[in-house]
């Protein structure tokens, strides 16, 4: 009890103030980031709880759990929640917002109470998306494809539309505000080639935030106002065009698994210096091609249209950028590994994440190639194929570097130690779990069984079996994190200020950092990544 | 570093806490505000894309309908929003050398030219309301196939160039209530003696916001007004 | 076992096959790329482990590891980009001298009709070895024609025709799914292909009741919409002269020049004042809502046969027929 009593003799963010309104009227940066890891969570256990009745649906070939109209409910929602409300939101608004301010030596970030505002906004699209879901959801596809959206669907679409373009100015407002603390807020002598990549990654991020989300916003907006007065935009009986609709969405869409990957890169750059004592390999090189996949991002979006009724020459144009925008994410995963060469490695739980992310992220980005070479893209397209493609990307990739993420930084965030072992166990049944739900799916799209089926012939049951056999195993590794993680917050063991022994400004303040992050303003006078100068913990060296 | 904390001293009410210089929390207020119009332009961007398709493929029903405007209020309203950016542009001025007094009065003068504009905006409408040229169930364009026979024009084409014309002038207007929303907020603050040759920055970028709107309507008037209004064959 | 466990789809057409060289190559490519971090990782993992006295080597990088792998994978993405492209243009070209078929989706089923009238619902007879080019559109939402054994998938959308084509080369009965998510019954819309030796095919052809070709069809219409009063085929009438437009390059009164394939056909029915040809009036009505779209693929169907070498005689009736017709 010695040691409680010391943690609560210094005052830090969580025990500065008590009570509701010091949380919801809060702009500390660190509390408004548990605001949103608080919703975030909720929706991904909502979002999980749908992906989980899709695939007892698909365990047999007959339509029998649930109705049609029910089924296509079920995947919309899975897609919107997990999307707009986990994906996009997950590691930015938690970790970006925790982390941007202490990385750069700030106090917090520039407009805290735009901060607060950008909560709010996602909590009021939240709550409209729950009275969408509850009152009968809304069926088009994540996708809102026109005309089915605009005339057709007889569902909530003007509901789920308002949700998610609020919960896009929600994202904006957030990317707004990093970018103008990473200009303005850095301490003195934190030049951008001395901030971390996970800093360069954020700034990626919030550049297409901002400038891909308005595009999205107004689509959804002539939409709503078409579904409501039958204005002809997008209604080819008309005059409309039902592609126009295509190439909006996707102008932003495309750019926002960016949004979703980006900040993961980010985590697993520092993560990896981090548990093999070594400066990153490559760092120009890491935060150039943050910044050229953020820009050519935007200019590959008909890749998902190859079959959609676009012109031969417009499909080659956006076949050989697509092929450019990979050469930018090979180079990170290339420098990461060459990180590990000649270190002096450890095993820790968010180093297992890492290793998970680089190995599945890596397929992910493989069979990436195989979408954007268009004779291929003609028979996997709006299969299975693409669907296992994005979720090795955004579970694989994104929600890995966002597990590694949190166990990386919840000693700083809680100021206490998770359990390692079960970290490790968990880590484990994720990267098994996800692989034998989803590794399946590859194979089933070749195969040729079409997404967003509610049955399907009988030959594909085996592997669907098989699919919703890992997605209970992934569950149970997705709720393990959850249980320890409270269980932690009270009897886990205090941790000290730099546990890994991390370089970064955020490991030099105390575990859970003060209101205004640091007693006095730090001098950077050190390079990111200064393994050398820093010495290993003796407690992680053996990786129990 | 060394004079912030006598700028703290000076400034105490005005700097927030996480700031470490007056200097420091303009330019960010600057740079947001610019971001922000980044933003705004990609939200109009995509309205101004499909504009452009359909003006190219429908373009007789898109200068017939341009015709159909009222050119004369357009105008008007055009010269209105470009004064209200003169007021807007002195007021930052006035409020930057300390002119109070200055600063109230063109707050003033913009904000009335502000719903100027609105008023005209809705006459405008209150007109094409009165034609059935809302685009929806009411929507009726037999009075323009009347007036201009020797041009063929197809209905639900001409209804794509009315929806385009009020969800752009629309989301337009949106934009100045917002921003007349904002002058009378900085008047309030004005009247208290909040701005100072030291501290005007949220005058700065309410005027940046305004600049924008009117830009954004120097482009919406040639787009919708004048597409084609030479005299007909 | 291997019914409900197939791991390799039937390859049934010409271009299947080269789908699956490519996918084998980048199958080939993926698994050596994944193991080669793979275990590069392990590797390191394990050569590196921390262990007591040893440090780590601080090193910064390397800018010409850095330059390699950049431009070692651009270069085999441009390989198959290059590859994807080709077969991509294939699929895309349909060649000369295909049979047609014309395929109207609707919410849930598919419609086929074939240029000899015989018309099917969610089944497609062809014979082996023939070209097949379909001509699709649909009539609410869009729908995709995915026929999985022969690698083909093409959006079917209101409002415009899209086209795919295949050769199939396998007798045997393949899956038609629809591939784009097109509501409640979506996973409903599905079909089968029936591929059969050409003997069979055509005994096939001659065991349906047709009520005469598709074109001939059209020509019923044509006439009962009384666009014969205009579009004469013996002098130049009120509207163009359609014999022998199709596929031609059509001059505008606009000055814009474009060809008269189906989906000009098809817009200059629905909205004719869309793209006046030069030297006439935009006197035509407009047939949008009045005509369903198995009529609007009858109409194209006849105006393309209108013409064409390959049916000379036909067409010489035709225009005597329509001819002698619009004198009485």
């Amino acid at each position: 009890m010695a040691t409680a009593a010391v943690i609560h003799e210094r005052e830090n963010y969580l025990n500065k103030e008590y009570g509701i309104s010091s949380w919801l009227l809060t702009t500390d940066h660190k509390r408004i980031a548990l605001l949103y890891l608080i919703s975030i969570t909720f929706f991904f256990f909502i979002g999980g709880f749908f992906a989980l009745l899709i695939r007892l649906e698909l365990l047999t070939p007959a339509g029998d759990l649930v109705q049609a109209d029910t089924y296509n409910k079920l995947f919309t929602m899975h897609g919107q929640v997990m999307i707009f409300f986990f994906l996009i939101p997950s590691i930015p608004a938690v970790l970006g917002n925790f982390l941007v301010p202490l990385m750069i030596g700030a106090k917090d970030l520039a407009f805290p109470r735009i901060n607060l505002l950008s909560w709010y906004l996602y909590i009021i699209a939240g709550l409209i998306m729950l009275h969408c879901i509850i009152t009968g959801g809304v069926d088009t596809g994540w996708t809102f494809y026109t005309p089915f959206s605009t005339a057709f669907s007889n569902t909530k679409v003007i509901e789920a539309g308002l949700s998610i373009f609020i919960a896009g100015f929600s994202s904006i407002l957030t990317g707004l505000n990093f970018v103008v603390t990473i200009h303005r807020m850095r301490a003195p002598g934190m030049t951008w080639s001395r901030l971390p990549l996970f800093i360069w990654a954020h700034y990626a991020t919030s550049i297409i935030q901002l400038l891909g989300t308005p595009v999205l916003a107004i689509t959804l907006v002539l939409v709503v106002f078409e579904r409501a007065f039958h204005l002809g935009i997008f209604d080819p009986t008309r005059g409309g065009d039902p592609l126009l609709f295509q190439h909006l969405f996707w102008f932003y869409s495309h750019p926002a698994v960016y949004i979703m990957i980006l900040p993961s890169m980010g985590v697993v750059a520092e993560i990896v210096p981090c548990f093999s004592r070594k400066r990153i390999f490559g760092y120009k090189a890491i935060a150039l091609s943050s910044i050229a996949i953020a820009v050519f991002g935007f200019l590959v979006w008909a890749h998902h249209m190859f079959v959609a009724g676009i012109s031969l020459y417009s499909a080659l144009v956006f076949s050989i950028l697509s092929y450019l925008v990979a050469v930018p994410s090979a180079i990170k995963v290339f420098n990461w590994t060459a990180t590990m060469y000649k270190g002096s490695i450890t095993f820790s739980t968010p180093m297992l994440y890492a290793f998970g992310f680089i190995g599945l992220f890596t397929m992910g980005g493989l069979t990436g190639l195989f979408l954007a070479a268009l004779g291929i893209d003609v028979h996997v397209t709006d299969t299975y194929f693409v669907i296992a493609h994005f979720h090795y990307i955004m579970v694989g990739g994104a929600v890995m570097g966002y597990l590694g993420g949190m166990h990386f930084w919840w000693p700083k965030i809680s100021g206490r130690l998770y359990p390692e072992w079960l970290g490790k166990f968990a880590a484990l049944i994720v990267f098994l779990g996800f692989n034998l739900t989803f590794f399946p799916q590859f194979i089933l799209g070749y195969l040729g069984m079409p997404r967003r089926y509610w049955q399907y012939p009988p030959e594909f049951q085996v592997l669907n079996v098989l699919s919703t056999a890992g997605s209970t195993i992934l569950a149970v590794g997705y709720v393990l994190p959850m249980v320890y993680f409270l269980w932690s917050m009270r009897y886990g063991k205090i941790a000290e200020d730099n546990p890994w022994g991390a370089a970064g400004l955020e490991w030099q303040t105390t575990s859970p950092p003060p209101t205004f992050n640091f007693e006095e303003t730090p001098e950077v006078t050190w390079e990111a990544y200064n393994y050398d100068q820093i010495p290993a913990p003796a407690e992680v060296t053996v990786g129990r | 570093m060394a004079d912030s904390p006598i700028t703290v001293e000076h400034h105490g009410p005005e700097l927030r806490h996480h700031f470490a210089t007056v200097e420091q929390q303009r330019d960010a207020a600057s740079l947001g505000m610019w971001l922000f119009l980044a933003t705004e332009i990609m939200f109009f961007g995509g309205m101004f894309c499909a504009y452009l398709i359909y003006r190219y493929w429908y373009f007789n029903e898109f200068a017939v309908g341009s015709r159909s405007l009222n050119i004369y209020l357009g105008t008007i309203n055009t010269v209105v929003l470009i004064c209200s950016s003169l007021t807007v542009a002195l007021g930052v001025r006035a409020a930057q050398l300390g002119k109070q007094k200055l600063l109230i009065i063109l707050l003033i003068l913009t904000i009335i030219f502000g719903v100027a504009f609105l008023g005209i905006k809705g006459i405008e409408w209150y007109d094409k309301y009165k034609e059935h040229h809302i685009p929806g169930s009411s929507f009726n364009a037999d009075d323009l196939v009347q007036e201009y026979p020797q041009i063929h024009i197809d209905q639900s084409h001409e209804q794509i160039y009315f929806s385009l014309y009020f969800a752009m002038t629309g989301l337009h207007a949106l934009h100045m209530i917002i921003g007349v929303g904002i002058f009378v907020f900085l008047l309030v603050e004005a009247f208290k003696g909040r701005f100072t040759p030291q501290y005007n920055t949220p005058v700065e970028i309410a005027g940046l916001y305004w600049h924008f709107v009117d830009v954004v309507w120097i482009y919406l008037f040639p787009l919708l007004y004048l597409i084609d209004r030479r005299p007909l064959r | 076992m291997f019914d409900n466990f197939p791991l390799w789809p039937t390859a049934a057409s010409t271009g299947a096959g080269n789908v699956d060289a490519l996918f084998i190559f980048l199958v080939t490519l993926s698994a050596f790329m994944c193991i080669a971090i793979f275990s590069l990782i392990i590797i390191f993992a394990l050569r590196y482990r921390r262990r007591k006295g040893v440090a780590a080597e601080q090193i910064e990088g390397s800018t010409a590891l850095e330059i390699t792998w950049s431009v070692a994978p651009l270069a085999i993405f441009m390989v198959i980009f290059a590859w994807g492209a080709v077969i991509y243009f294939q699929e895309r070209t349909p060649p000369r001298g295909a049979d047609e078929v014309y395929v109207v989706a609707k919410q849930w089923m598919w419609k086929l009709e074939h240029e000899q009238g015989q018309s099917e619902i969610n089944e497609l007879h062809v014979p082996v070895g023939r070209d097949v080019k379909l001509i699709m559109t649909s009539q609410d939402v869009i729908h995709s024609f995915y026929i999985p054994a022969f690698r083909i998938k093409q959006d079917v959308l209101p409002g415009r025709y899209t086209t795919a084509w295949f050769r199939a080369t396998k007798p045997g009965v393949y899956h038609l799914f629809c591939a784009e998510y097109c509501g409640t019954a979506h996973s409903g819309m599905i079909g089968q292909i029936v591929v059969m030796e050409p003997a069979l095919y055509q005994a096939w052809l001659a065991g349906g009741t047709p009520t005469g070709s598709l074109a001939s069809t059209g020509q019923t219409i044509f006439q009962q919409l009384g666009c014969p009063t205009c579009h004469r085929f013996d002098v130049q009438g009120r509207g163009p002269n359609l014999v022998g437009i199709f596929g031609k390059p059509v001059q505008l009164e606009d000055g814009r020049t474009v060809t008269a394939d189906e989906n000009y056909i098809r817009e200059s029915i629905l909205s004719p004042s869309a793209k006046v040809v030069q030297g006439f009036k935009p006197i035509m009505p407009v047939f949008q809502g009045l005509v369903s779209e198995e009529q609007l693929t009858a109409l194209v169907a006849y105006i393309k046969s209108l013409g064409q070498p390959g049916t000379a005689g036909g067409e010489a009736k035709t225009v005597s027929m329509t001819a002698g017709e619009s004198k009485e």
